[in-house]
């Protein structure tokens, strides 16, 4: 299970982050949901909340994004949010 | 001085002046071009991975969705129509206004019913001097778009297309400015909904990779439900940041050629200022010659 993720985070008028990341965890509809390289392809839709991601370079992020859905396919990423930002 | 040379004088004054505030507002527009067309490039990666999802979506389900179904029956239409705030653009808005106006010819010929949604102080002016209804119109910061207004207005163009049969809208088109380059701006309609799922404006050729197999969570219909309103609005505020990006473009082409006629102004009048003050020394220097002619001859 080596590999890692492409991984974007946007919002309507710009891209907020994009980078390797070993991990994302994000809360959908459903619940929350965690990723790891090699997710099947999925189509969520985000719940209010915070979206997490472990970058591979050991930095962790944590981005708000209400009302967004959030793309997995081939181990890239796409988190897009209206209003998405970076909490730190 | 005599009278004529003090006409040119005011008038090579009042052309300087002119062509002073030309200056600076092409000089505005040409660094704002900058920034909007900056702005049109980072909601790129916004509106590609929309309609990436939303493509997806219809490709791998077969959910009918009110957005995107064809009616029977049409027989009203709406235009949404992106003009600018303000003048001094050039022919930017009244471009769009007449795109808009054969749009609406070609639609009424067709036998529909045409509404308006307005956005632009321009375009509210167009109407307003014609006495002419729109359903709604939104002015201020065409220059610099907001999301929240790109919001406000695909709600209301989504919630009048929602509405049953009398009085709702059973097709919307977009008119606005497309962006192409400094010196082009090519007015632009599209229709808006019944959605066609495309590549958005955004320059990508259309991606023939087919999508993966997607897992919807927590359904394909409400996947979809949740995209199609978020499309919409990625759709217009992409017309709008165009629209921004072209009218910059379209003022300061007009702005370039205007301080262009007043240099043109300028070397034409100060010919004739020096012309006319020439004939002035020439004519001062004849009454003096003749009037020593005249003591002279007078002493004999």
């Amino acid at each position: 299970m080596a590999g890692s993720l492409n991984v974007s985070v946007v919002s309507a008028d710009q891209q907020i982050w994009a980078g390797e990341a070993s991990m994302v965890v994000a809360k959908t509809v459903e619940g929350e949901i965690g990723i790891l390289a090699g997710h099947e392809p999925l189509l969520a839709i985000l719940a209010a909340g915070e979206v997490r991601v472990n970058a591979s370079t050991g930095e962790r992020l944590v981005a708000r994004a209400d009302d967004g859905f959030l793309s997995v396919e081939n181990d890239t990423v796409t988190i897009v949010a209206r209003d998405a930002e970076l909490i730190k | 001085m005599g009278a004529q040379l003090r006409v040119y004088r005011s008038k090579i004054k009042s052309a300087q002046t002119t062509k002073k505030i030309t200056r600076a507002m092409e000089l505005i527009s040409a660094s704002r071009i900058q920034k909007a067309q900056q702005r049109v490039a980072a909601s790129a990666p916004y509106s590609k991975a929309i309609t990436r999802a939303v493509s997806a979506v219809a490709t791998y389900s077969n959910v009918e969705h009110p957005l995107t179904s064809e009616r029977e029956k049409l027989d009203t239409a709406a235009i949404v129509i992106f003009t600018s705030d303000r003048g001094l653009a050039g022919a930017f808005s009244s471009s769009i206004l007449k795109e808009a106006e054969s749009l609406a010819e070609l639609l009424r010929s067709e036998g529909k019913k045409v509404e308006y949604f307005l956005v632009g102080r321009k375009a509210v002016a167009y109407f307003g001097f014609r006495r002419r209804a729109a359903v709604k119109s939104w002015t201020g910061g065409t220059d610099q778009p907001e999301f929240g207004t790109a919001k406000e207005i695909a709600d209301a163009v989504v919630e009048a297309y929602n509405l049953d049969d009398d009085g709702g809208v059973d097709e919307i088109h977009l008119v606005y400015n497309r962006f192409v380059s400094m010196v082009t701006q090519v007015p632009e309609v599209t229709r808006l909904l019944p959605l066609e799922i495309v590549e958005g404006a955004a320059p990508e050729a259309p991606t023939n990779d087919v999508y993966p197999l997607y897992e919807f969570e927590p359904d394909a219909a409400t996947v979809l439900d949740a995209l199609l309103p978020i499309y919409v609005e990625s759709r217009i505020f992409n017309a709008m940041l165009q629209s921004a990006a072209a009218e910059h473009a379209a003022r300061q082409k007009a702005m370039k050629s205007a301080s262009d006629n007043a240099d043109n102004l300028i070397r034409d009048y100060t010919r004739l200022a020096n012309n006319a003050r020439q004939s002035e020394i020439t004519q001062q220097i004849s009454e003096i010659v003749g009037g020593a002619d005249a003591l002279a001859s007078a002493k004999n």
